[in-house]
C-alpha cells in the first residue's frame, strides 16, 4: 500500500450565481500509512474544501482521489456515505455529538450505520471510551461533559469502526489550552502507538507542531509541504 | 441499520417532545375515534331498526296514498288522500289478503285533569292489533261491536299511562281527547324506541268514533291501510291483486303506494348506509386534518434537527437510513393516535349503544381499516418531511446553527 490518500490535480469550483469560486486550484499530495499531518492556511484558503472532499462529504469539480488506494470521486452518495463510515474517523471543531444521546450511545452510532447488533455495539463503545479515559463518563450526555471531554467522546466515535485514518477539523478550535493538549496527545498516541493515520486541520502553529509534516495553502494553492523540525518542543508542552 | 434500531429511535424522539407528540397524535385520535364511532353507531341503527321492521312480519303489507292525481285536486281542501273506505273493501275483497285494517290519525291534546300533552291519536279496526302485532298489557282491544257503537273508548300506550297515570291502572278511567270524555279500556306493552320517537305515545280509537267526533272535515280519508297476506308466500300475490283492485278504481298507478316489509328494510337499510357514509366522511375530513397536522411538525421536526441529520450523515448514514427514520416516526405517530382512536370509538360505541339499547356493532373490518389508514397517513403526510431530512447535504446540514 502506497497511500492512504492521494489527490492529483485536484480542483473544486463553486458557481454562486454568475460568479465561479475557485476554491481548489489544482492540489496534488500524497498521504503514506502512519503519517501526522497538519494543513494549515488562512479562512479561505481551500482547506475546509479540502477537508470536505478528503472526508467523501463533497466531491471535486475535477481531479482523482484515491482513498485507501481507490479512486472515490466519483462515487455514489450512497457509496460515499459507506466509505464514511468504515474508513474514516471524524472529528469536528463544535464536537458534533447528538445532544439528546449520553456519551455511549453517542460513540456506538456509527456502528447502527453498519449494522452491528446491539450487545456488541456495547462493547465496542465502551471500549472505545476506555481508550480515551472516559469510561466512567459512559452515562453523562454532552450538557454534562466539559469541551475536552466532549471531544474525546468524538475521537471515540471516530475510533469505533477501526479506521485507518482520522481527519480532525480544528479539533482544538473551541478548547483552552489544557485540554488542547490533552487532545492532541491522544492524537498523537493514536498515530503512534497505532499506526493510524492522523490529518489535522488547525489555526496554531503549536498545535501544528505536534504534527510530523504542514502542508500550507493559500488561495486554493498548496504552497509549501515541509517535515516538523523541532518536533522535541510538543513533546515537551505534553510533558509540562 | 435495523428496523429495530429505527423504531427505538423513533419512539425515544416522540418521547423526548412528549407534549408536542401527544398533540399531534390528538388530530389522529379524533379523527379515527369519530369515524369508528359514526360506522358503529351507524351500523347498530341500521339493524336495530331492520331487525324492528322484520319483527312485523314479512306478510304485512302497507297501503298509503300516493300523488293526487290532476283531477281531484281541484276539489276542497284535503282531498287530496285518495284512500277511502271504499278501497278498504277493496283490499279485503282480494283472496290473499288475510286482514285490513284502516288508519285514520292526527297529533291531538289529551289530558286527564290538568295533566296534558299532545300525542298520536289514531283510529281503526279490531283486526289493526294483530296485523300490527301491537302486545296487549291489559284490558281489550276494541272491536266490531264499539265500532258500530262509535264508542268513546281508547286504547293507550305504555308512554301515555305512564306520563297521565304515573303509579295507576288506567283500565277504566277516563281522559279527555281534545273535549271529548274516552274511557280507557286497553293498555299496549312497551315497544320502545325506534330512533328518536317512542313507540309508546300513542292512542287507539275506533275509527269511527275517530271520523265523527274528532277529525271534522278529514273524516273521509285514510292515512293508510294496513294488511296482511294470508302467508308469506302469496304476499307478492296479494300486492298484484290489491294493485290490480285499486287502478281499477283510482285509474292513475301513482295514486297510492303498495309496500311490503322487504321493500321497506332495503329502502331503511339504503337510507342508514347512505348516513353513515356521509358521517364517517365528515369523520374523515378530520383525519385528514390530523394528517397534515403531522405533516407540519415533522417538518419542523426535520428542521429543528438539521444538525443532527448532518452529524448522522458525516458518520455514514445512508439516505435511505435517514429517510426510514423520519418516516417511521411520522407513522409511529398517527399508529399510535389511530390505536388510541379506535380503542376510544369502540369504547364509545359500545356505551352509546347500550345508553339507546342497541346492540353495539363494531366490527373487526372497520378496526383494521382504520389502523390501515391512520398508518396509511402517516406515510402519505411523512414522506416529504423524510424525503426533506435525506436529501439535506451534510455539509449545510453539519454548518447550521
Amino acid at each position: 500500500m502506497k497511500h492512504v490518500v492521494e489527490l492529483r490535480n485536484i480542483t473544486k469550483t463553486y458557481v454562486i450565481g454568475e460568479i465561479q469560486v475557485k476554491a481548489l486550484r489544482g492540489i496534488s499530495f500524497g498521504i503514506a500509512p502512519g503519517e501526522f499531518v497538519a494543513i494549515m492556511g488562512a479562512s479561505g484558503s481551500g482547506k475546509s474544501t479540502l477537508m470536505n472532499i478528503l472526508g467523501c462529504l463533497d466531491q471535486p469539480t475535477a481531479g482523482e482521489y484515491y482513498l485507501n488506494n481507490r479512486e472515490v470521486s466519483n462515487l455514489s452518495a450512497a457509496e460515499l456515505a459507506r466509505l464514511r463510515n468504515r474508513e474514516l474517523g471524524f472529528v469536528f471543531q463544535s464536537y458534533n455529538l447528538l445532544p439528546r444521546l449520553d456519551a455511549i450511545h453517542n460513540v456506538e452510532l456509527p456502528l447502527i450505520y453498519a449494522g452491528v447488533g446491539l450487545a456488541e455495539r456495547k462493547e465496542r463503545a465502551l471500549a472505545a471510551l476506555e481508550r480515551v479515559g472516559l469510561t466512567e463518563r459512559a452515562k453523562h450526555r454532552p450538557v454534562e461533559l466539559s469541551g475536552g471531554q466532549q471531544q474525546r467522546v468524538a475521537i471515540a466515535r471516530a475510533l469505533i469502526n477501526e479506521p485507518k485514518l482520522i481527519l480532525a477539523d480544528e479539533p482544538t478550535g473551541n478548547l483552552d489550552t489544557a485540554s488542547s493538549l490533552e487532545i492532541m496527545q491522544i492524537f498523537q498516541e493514536l498515530n503512534e502507538r497505532r499506526g493510524i493515520t492522523v490529518i489535522i486541520v488547525t489555526h496554531e502553529e503549536d498545535i501544528a507542531a505536534f504534527s510530523k509534516r504542514i502542508l500550507r495553502f493559500r488561495d486554493g494553492l498548496l504552497i509549501e509541504d515541509a517535515p516538523v523540525v523541532g518536533k522535541g518542543a510538543a513533546t515537551h508542552e505534553i510533558s509540562r | 441499520m435495523k428496523f429495530l434500531d429505527n423504531l427505538w429511535l423513533a419512539l425515544d424522539a416522540l418521547r423526548s417532545n412528549l407534549m408536542r407528540s401527544i398533540l399531534t397524535t390528538l388530530g389522529i385520535v379524533i379523527g379515527i375515534f369519530a369515524v369508528i364511532a359514526m360506522v358503529s353507531i351507524g351500523e347498530g341503527a341500521k339493524s336495530e331498526i331492520t331487525g324492528q321492521i322484520e319483527a312485523l312480519g314479512s306478510n304485512l303489507l302497507t297501503v298509503t296514498p300516493g300523488r293526487v292525481s290532476s283531477g281531484s285536486s281541484i276539489g276542497a281542501f284535503g282531498s287530496g288522500t285518495s284512500l277511502t273506505q271504499d278501497h278498504l273493501a277493496l283490499i279485503e275483497a282480494c283472496p290473499s289478503v288475510a286482514l285490513a285494517a284502516p288508519e285514520v290519525g292526527s297529533n291531538m291534546s289529551v289530558s286527564v285533569g290538568k295533566t296534558s300533552m299532545i300525542t298520536n291519536i289514531i283510529g281503526t279496526t279490531g283486526p289493526y292489533a294483530q296485523i300490527r302485532n301491537l302486545g296487549i298489557e291489559r284490558g281489550l282491544f276494541f272491536g266490531t261491536r264499539e265500532e258500530d257503537a262509535a264508542s268513546r273508548v281508547a286504547v293507550i300506550g305504555a308512554g301515555v299511562a305512564e306520563e297521565l297515570f304515573p303509579n295507576q291502572d288506567p283500565i277504566g278511567l277516563s281522559m279527555k281527547i281534545g273535549n271529548v270524555k274516552f274511557t280507557i279500556t286497553g293498555l299496549l306493552a312497551s315497544k320502545g324506541q325506534s330512533g328518536i320517537l317512542s313507540n309508546d305515545d300513542v292512542v287507539y280509537i275506533p275509527i269511527t268514533t275517530a271520523q265523527r267526533r274528532l277529525l271534522g272535515a278529514r273524516r273521509g280519508q285514510l292515512r293508510a291501510i294496513y294488511v296482511t297476506s294470508k302467508s308469506e308466500d302469496v304476499t307478492d300475490l296479494a300486492v298484484a291483486e290489491i294493485e290490480q283492485a285499486l287502478l281499477r278504481d283510482l285509474k292513475d298507478p301513482e295514486a297510492f303506494n303498495v309496500s311490503n316489509q322487504a321493500d321497506l328494510i332495503s329502502v331503511v337499510e339504503d337510507m342508514t348506509t347512505t348516513m353513515t357514509l356521509l358521517l364517517a366522511c365528515i369523520a374523515g375530513i378530520s383525519l385528514l386534518v390530523g394528517g397534515i397536522g403531522i405533516m407540519n411538525i415533522m417538518l419542523v421536526s426535520v428542521t429543528e434537527r438539521i444538525r443532527e441529520i448532518g452529524i448522522r450523515k458525516a458518520i455514514g448514514a445512508q439516505e435511505k437510513e435517514i429517510l426510514l427514520q423520519f418516516l417511521l416516526e411520522a407513522a409511529t405517530l398517527s399508529l399510535l393516535g389511530g390505536l388510541i382512536g379506535i380503542a376510544l370509538g369502540a369504547t364509545g360505541a359500545v356505551l352509546l349503544s347500550r345508553a339507546l339499547g342497541w346492540q353495539a356493532v363494531v366490527s373487526i373490518e372497520a378496526i383494521l381499516m382504520a389502523s390501515g389508514i391512520s398508518l396509511m397517513i402517516g406515510l402519505f403526510f411523512g414522506v416529504y418531511p423524510a424525503r426533506k431530512a435525506a436529501r439535506l447535504d451534510p455539509i449545510v446540514a453539519l454548518r447550521h446553527e
